[in-house]
């Protein structure tokens, strides 16, 4: 594998509020080589758009490293992460939160090229336009207002600003979540297209495990601010190790009825702890179907059980 | 922009303020040219009553000034002062408020106190003090309006930036790499400023009606009249001749009603969703 483009090691995201610290993202590592897909999927609440959002530098780190391209950018000031920035971009959420409701589109591309001082005006022009053509907008379109365009425009909008600095990776928090399901498919593939036109890397996170397996390499699944286990895509999906992993690929919908009534539900229990006080040992183990007493004791590491596949679980082994 | 015209002229009372404050404007634009000489000047008999004499239809007070002439010029004070006054209180508590709301914590907690200490002091108390420490002039009449008339808008502000820079626009902003000073006045701001504005219009009203008041304790700048200098003369002939207090108080009450409805109608028109209350 060649030197990752994005890597996060030990990194932790502690918010500390008035009932007590929220240990929000506690202790995670992960490589993202150029052009590769990572997936991070988790349940709602488990830290993974925290994850996102501190790799991104919009807060500073409690604790662990951010090495982008070599470098290390986790403690760097906002101004000397300016020129960083442009390797790292990201797709938000919320389209409707995500656009200044005030500022053409055209206007909205522009604004990175302008505070990054890339080109003259004319040469921007050109650049914005090429943006608008490459997501599928029409030049007409960069005269309007977001509240002109629906969901799925809107996202295309984010994703050609997410492009404008012609980053290198691109962290996408939950781009389609927000959509109707009709476009959701459009948006994906989009983004496929332009991973292989452009040959970015994705940070792709997700709560939803059908869209993760259909664009990523590689998945990541997040519990509780920690990884529990990654593994490249065919793998994770056919032989998930973890007990969480298990469970939670038990919960995608099959289309085949005949497999599905042979399928054994794992079926997990009660909600997420709380992150201002996680399990003692292993936080899953409270919902955890094969936990045993010792699991309280010892926080269980990521450990390799084939090649490329870690799972943080003692009472698993691999093949 | 459009749209916005279209909602603001469907409200008859906010038109109505609209053409009221026209009329007041068209009376300061046109002092100096009905009346080019000083309001201050004696020009007919004292104690003329309106209507009596068609040189001068307002009449004339106890010195013989010619109360017409000291409506069309106090329209010109009572106007300037009322909106720059606005403009200091505005410049104040938005820089104030943007900074409070756009960074929190410690910075916001300061702030805020600092705020609030002026929000303690009852307005217009406060105005006497300012005025009477500075001598009464129309700089620093403006300046008392503005000190005391800021703290609200720096709440507002604060709070509008407070949702707004949670807003993943403005988290795209940082992503991209922008300074905070081109977040704040380029793409925050702008989505601040409706009921920024609705404010300011309904405080021009209040900054007459402030001014007035010091005129009418006589803490007005001597050289200028405005409508509270009328009033204040004229306090002392309420009973024998009222009508030298009542015209210039039709014209303050006719001007802030102005002012009060044109606010309501921006607020209308810039909140659609709302109107339905």
């Amino acid at each position: 594998m060649s030197s990752p483009i994005l890597s996060l090691s030990e990194l932790a995201m502690h918010f500390p509020t008035r009932a007590g610290l929220v240990r929000a993202v506690d202790g995670v590592s992960i490589d993202i080589a150029p052009g590769e897909t990572v997936g991070l999927v988790g349940e709602s609440g488990c830290g993974k758009s925290t994850l996102g959002k501190t790799a991104m530098r919009l807060t500073r780190p409690t604790a662990g490293s951010i090495r982008l391209d070599g470098h290390e950018i986790s403690d760097l000031s906002r101004s000397a992460l300016r020129p960083w920035r442009s390797k790292l971009q990201m797709v938000f959420q919320d389209p409707y939160a995500s656009l200044n409701p005030r500022l053409t589109v055209g206007r909205t591309l522009e604004e990175p090229l302008i505070v990054h001082g890339r080109g003259t005006a004319a040469e921007r022009r050109d650049r914005v336009r090429w943006l608008a053509d490459k997501v599928g907008l029409r030049p007409e379109a960069l005269q309007r207002h977001p509240h002109e365009f629906s969901g799925g425009q809107r996202q295309r909008i984010g994703i050609a600003r997410a492009l404008a600095l012609e980053p290198k990776l691109v962290i996408c928090d939950e781009p389609v979540s927000a959509l109707d399901v009709s476009v959701r498919a459009q948006v994906i593939n989009l983004l496929m297209d332009l991973k292989r036109d452009l040959g970015l890397a994705y940070l792709f996170i997700s709560h939803d495990l059908s869209v993760v397996e259909h664009v990523s390499d590689r998945i990541a699944v997040m519990y509780l601010g920690k990884l529990v286990e990654i593994a490249d895509r065919r793998t994770l999906w056919t032989r998930p190790l973890h007990p969480y992993t298990q469970a939670l690929m038990a919960a995608v919908p099959v289309a085949d009825p005949a497999k599905a009534a042979d399928r054994r539900p794992v079926l997990l229990e009660g909600d997420l702890p709380s992150p201002l006080d996680p399990p003692s040992g292993c936080r899953f183990r409270t919902r955890c179907p094969i936990a045993v007493p010792q699991c309280a004791e010892r926080e269980p590491p990521l450990r390799p059980l084939a090649p490329g596949h870690f799972v943080a679980c003692d009472r698993v082994a691999g093949t | 922009m459009k749209d916005f015209l279209r909602r603001f002229a469907r409200n008859k009372a906010a038109i109505g303020g609209v053409v009221i404050l026209l009329v007041v404007i068209a009376l300061a634009l046109l002092a100096p040219v009905l009346y080019p000489d000083s309001p201050w000047d004696m020009v007919a008999e004292p104690f003329l009553v309106p209507g009596a004499d068609r040189a001068h239809p307002l009449g004339s007070d106890m010195m013989g000034r010619d109360l017409a002439a000291g409506i069309f010029h106090g329209a010109r004070v009572s106007l300037v002062i009322g909106i720059v006054a606005t403009l200091v209180a505005l410049a104040v508590g938005v820089t104030i408020g943007a900074i409070a709301g756009y960074y929190g914590g410690w910075v916001d907690n300061a702030l805020m106190r600092v705020t609030e200490l002026f929000q303690t002091i009852p307005a217009f108390i406060f105005a006497i003090v300012l005025v009477s420490i500075f001598q009464p002039s129309v700089t620093s009449i403006v300046l008392a309006i503005g000190t005391v008339s800021w703290p609200p808008v720096a709440r507002l502000t604060r709070s509008e930036f407070l949702t707004l820079r949670s807003r993943e626009f403005v988290q795209a902003c940082i992503t991209i790499g922008m300074g905070d000073l081109r977040i704040i006045v380029l793409h925050v701001l702008p989505n601040a400023l409706a009921p920024i504005i609705v404010t300011g219009s309904l405080m021009v009203a209040t900054a007459i009606l402030t001014e007035a008041g010091l005129a009418f304790l006589g803490l007005g700048d001597p050289n200028v009249m405005s409508w509270g200098t009328i009033i204040g003369a004229g306090r002392d002939v309420l009973r024998t001749a009222a009508y030298v207090t009542a015209i210039p108080g039709i014209a303050i009450l006719l001007t802030v009603l102005a002012l009060n409805l044109v606010g309501e109608g921006l607020n209308d028109a810039l909140n659609p969703k709302l109107k339905n209350r």
